[in-house]
């Protein structure tokens, strides 16, 4: 819990957490890190959270496109500069004004 | 090729997530809206540049960021912070872990995220200064590659590698402030 990674394979661990949960190491350099999380349960915890954390954030920065915005910017391209065969002018979409 | 109403179509099931990128880069529902209608018309126009089979999304917000950052931003003129303070590794972890540390269960870090809000981990990451806001959106809400988010925001990917490191440390300083401030981390019960 109160890992600080002082020891030399868990600062290089930690060094190489956001490369390994971004997918961006090589295949020996992410196996030498998973082996050590293998054998460290501090560093292990540290990076599930930090991968928790990232689905966190992902999650709650969602937004829903107001439907008028959709619809405007739909009809903005449609009547763009000769726009042709637009599906007749047919919304992909259900327009719904409450 | 695709038919240029084909592809509108298709561009415009990816305006979910385009539209929350604009909220974040312009931290306003108005200009956000302004935003996303010059990037859907930019790419209207120039679909025949679009080479299908390759990723729709990210070619939209490579349209998107570079709106942003070369036309958009420069209009309004707003002087932005280009640097953050230097965070150290696993901040927030280790604070939540400090203040969880009587509580039993793994989990209990994981936990405190839960209680935090969308609009308080929108806030925070809309603290950052630009350059890392955009890195950090870019990566970690929409999961483009380093050299993705290098082509994107036409840097270096050293850069965006610099970018993104000290801006996710700075957004978990961030969370942990907002968290502090509506008692959501902090005392304990």
């Amino acid at each position: 819990m109160d890992h600080t990674g002082s020891h030399a394979k868990c600062a290089d661990a930690v060094e190489r957490l956001y490369h390994f949960l971004d997918g961006e190491l090589d295949e020996a350099s992410r196996a030498d890190v998973q082996r050590h999380l293998d054998d460290c349960l501090p560093c292990l915890e540290a990076f599930d959270f930090e991968a928790e954390l990232r689905l966190i954030v992902a999650r709650k920065c969602r937004d829903q496109v107001p439907e008028m915005v959709r619809v405007r910017i739909w009809k903005a391209i449609q009547s763009d500069g000769g726009a042709e065969d637009m599906s007749g002018g047919m919304l992909p979409f259900k327009e719904t004004f409450e | 090729m695709a038919s240029q109403a084909t592809f509108a179509e298709q561009a415009m099931d990816h305006m979910g997530s385009l539209y929350g990128a604009a909220l974040r880069m312009t931290r306003n529902p108005a200009d956000a809206e302004d935003l996303l209608q010059e990037t859907y018309l930019k790419a209207y126009r120039s679909f025949a540049t679009f080479q299908e089979g390759t990723n729709l999304k990210a070619w939209l917000y490579r349209i998107l960021t570079n709106t942003f950052i070369n036309s958009y931003r420069a209009k309004k003129r707003r002087p932005e912070l280009t640097d953050v303070e230097d965070v150290e590794d696993l901040y927030l972890y280790h604070r939540l872990g400090g203040l969880e540390a009587a509580s039993a269960g793994r989990s209990a870090e994981e936990e405190v995220l839960e209680r935090f809000t969308d609009d308080d981990v929108k806030a925070a990451l809309e603290a950052l200064p630009e350059q890392f806001r955009i890195a950090v959106l870019l990566a970690d809400v929409e999961g483009f590659s380093y050299k993705e988010i290098a082509e994107m925001t036409e840097v270096p990917i050293g850069t965006v590698m610099s970018r993104l490191h000290r801006g996710r440390r700075a957004l978990q300083k961030a969370l942990f402030e907002f968290g502090m401030q509506r008692g959501l981390v902090g005392e304990r019960d």
